[in-house]
């Protein structure tokens, strides 16, 4: 099959940017996404031009790096997959495929479709953790967790990081990351010490790093390659509200300013 | 953490102070509307019930204030949040798709820009009662008492139509804010849930279309002249019958 590709370049951070068009011939419908820009780089590279820069590591949907916005949609037109998951099958011969970097001003473009997604490494380190005991392995099963609890807990869990849902969002807003990575923790005895700080915390490094707020639309959860509930962002939204009332009446040690 | 930065200065915050404020106007306008169709009963009912209202004296002030807090609250919040959102994402998509965002969650500040404009006028319509002339303000007899006739005054409102089109495309823009403000304040405030998020929606859609209807209800029945003028100092406008019933009460 052969479509033509409206591809955004953008030498460096502070370039202006433009679209290309390339054509891509000869192409397997299975080849993923990813693939058929492999091609379209070899073409370009062979002609002595600059390929297109593209992230990508694990091209297997597990590791969150690769992300394009394809045809108006992050990750492309399927739901639940990411931009390596998508294969050729899904467009027409003949197509026109428009392809962007994602775009919010927490996320500036380095080159072409790479955006620099380390606000979502701040917000981590502000709270996406646990204090856990080193050493020895814990005996199996010492710690008893509902099925339920757990299941949900693996459905936040599965969020990779792509920024997909800020890349959907209207708002460039980060509430299904954040919602995903405090509520995986939260939700289980591990994340119980550190609860409140962390939703504090990490809500503050996400204001700060520039997102926009969430307006309720749900876009995120449609655009998320895990297809992550909405329903994280509203437990947020609680434990947000529990902790800020909880920490300005507790009180505190002395140590503490 | 202070609670007030919380809340004023926090994203998550304002969007808790967009939906209590939410509320609270949700609470006021189906409280109104409902004290509005009493325009379906004799005019003394509406009369009494807007005289009682009226006679509430300093707490009629604490509802107002109260009200004009929450308006100025959601307002507020509403520029803070769309300023920035704006300012997260300043070179856009040359093409973005909808994947599932409802035309009225997209519109939000628009609804909501134009029912401010709305209740601006309406107040200054019959609260401030500074829109018309005196003529439009009647008052009548209650218990042996001078008071206003808001029978006569709402169906003098609604027999122009310039009044009764900007009414109803207020309304139909109000009912479009809630159908999905009602779901988005459970959401904003944590108890949206996956096992009754169907429900909500429901819900919400359900409570917007019967907001509409009934005050779309008013404003035909006036229209139509259904429900017309009965104080008998506007014997022009009135069926013969009614004029009969009000002199014989005098
Ligand atoms: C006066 C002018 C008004 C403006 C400019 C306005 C604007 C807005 C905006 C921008 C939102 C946020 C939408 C979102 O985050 O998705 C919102 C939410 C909301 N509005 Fe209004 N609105 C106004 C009046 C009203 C009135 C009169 C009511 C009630 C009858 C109302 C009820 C709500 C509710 C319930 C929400 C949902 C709160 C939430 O998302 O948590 N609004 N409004
Ligand atoms: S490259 Fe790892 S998820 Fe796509």
């Amino acid at each position: 099959m052969k479509v033509t590709l409206r591809v955004w370049r953008q030498e460096n951070e502070t370039a202006q940017g433009r679209f290309e068009e390339y054509e891509a011939d000869n192409l397997n419908p299975n080849m993923s996404f990813l693939e058929m820009l492999d091609v379209v780089n070899e073409k370009l590279t062979g002609d002595g031009k600059d390929p297109i820069a593209v992230a990508h590591d694990c091209r297997e949907g597990i590791c969150g790096t690769c992300s394009s916005m394809i045809n108006g949609e992050p990750h492309g037109p399927e739901n639940g997959v990411t931009t390596c998951q998508t294969y050729m099958r899904s467009f027409n011969d003949g197509d026109v495929i428009t392809v962007e970097p994602f775009r919010a001003e927490a996320f500036p473009v380095l080159k072409d479709l790479i955006t620099d997604r380390k606000a979502f490494d701040k917000i981590m380190q502000a709270g996406g953790f646990i204090t856990a005991r080193t050493g020895s392995c814990q005996d199996a099963n010492a710690l008893p967790i509902g099925k339920e609890v757990a299941d949900l807990a693996m459905d936040a869990a599965a969020c990779v990081g792509c920024g997909a849902c800020v890349a959907a969002c209207k708002n460039s807003s980060a509430m299904l990351f954040v919602s995903a990575k405090a509520g995986q923790l939260n939700l289980l005895p591990q994340g119980q010490p550190e609860k409140d700080t962390r939703v504090l915390n990490m809500v503050a490094a996400m204001d700060e790093a520039g997102f926009g707020n969430c307006t309720n639309q749900y876009e995120c959860s449609a655009a998320c390659p895990k297809e992550i509930s909405e329903e994280f962002i509203s437990k947020l939204n609680r434990d947000y509200l529990i902790a800020s009332v909880r920490s300005s009446v507790k009180a505190k040690p002395t140590t503490m300013k | 953490m202070n609670i007030l930065h919380a809340l004023f200065k926090t994203s998550i915050g304002k969007k808790v102070i967009m939906a209590v404020t939410g509320l609270i106007l949700v609470g006021f306008v189906i409280g109104h509307l409902i004290g509005n169709l009493q325009i379906f009963l004799p005019p003394e009912k509406i009369n009494e019930y807007a005289h009682f209202l009226q006679s509430l004296g300093k707490v009629l002030w604490l509802i107002r204030i109260g009200l004009l807090v929450a308006v100025v609250l959601h307002i507020w919040m509403a520029v803070s949040l769309v300023l920035e959102n704006r300012a997260a994402r300043k070179k856009g998509y040359q093409s973005q798709k909808t994947l599932r965002a409802s035309y009225a969650s997209r519109t939000m500040k628009y609804s909501g820009l134009i029912v401010f404009a709305f209740i601006v006028y309406h107040l200054l319509h019959f609260t401030v009662k500074s829109t018309h002339g005196e003529d439009f303000y009647p008052m009548t007899m209650l218990h042996g008492e001078k008071v206003y006739d808001v029978h006569t005054m709402m169906v003098l409102g609604f027999q122009q139509p310039l009044v009764s089109i900007f009414y109803l495309i207020a309304i139909a823009l109000l009912s479009l804010h809630l159908s999905h403000g009602f779901s988005s304040m459970f959401q904003s405030l944590g108890l949206r849930t996956r096992s009754w998020s169907g429900l909500l929606e429901k819900l919400a859609i359900t409570i917007s279309v019967l907001y509409f209807l009934g005050n779309a209800a008013i404003v035909i029945a006036v229209m139509t002249g259904m429900v017309g003028i009965q104080n008998p100092d506007f014997a022009s406008c009135c069926p013969v019958e009614a004029h009969e019933v009000a002199n014989a009460k005098h």
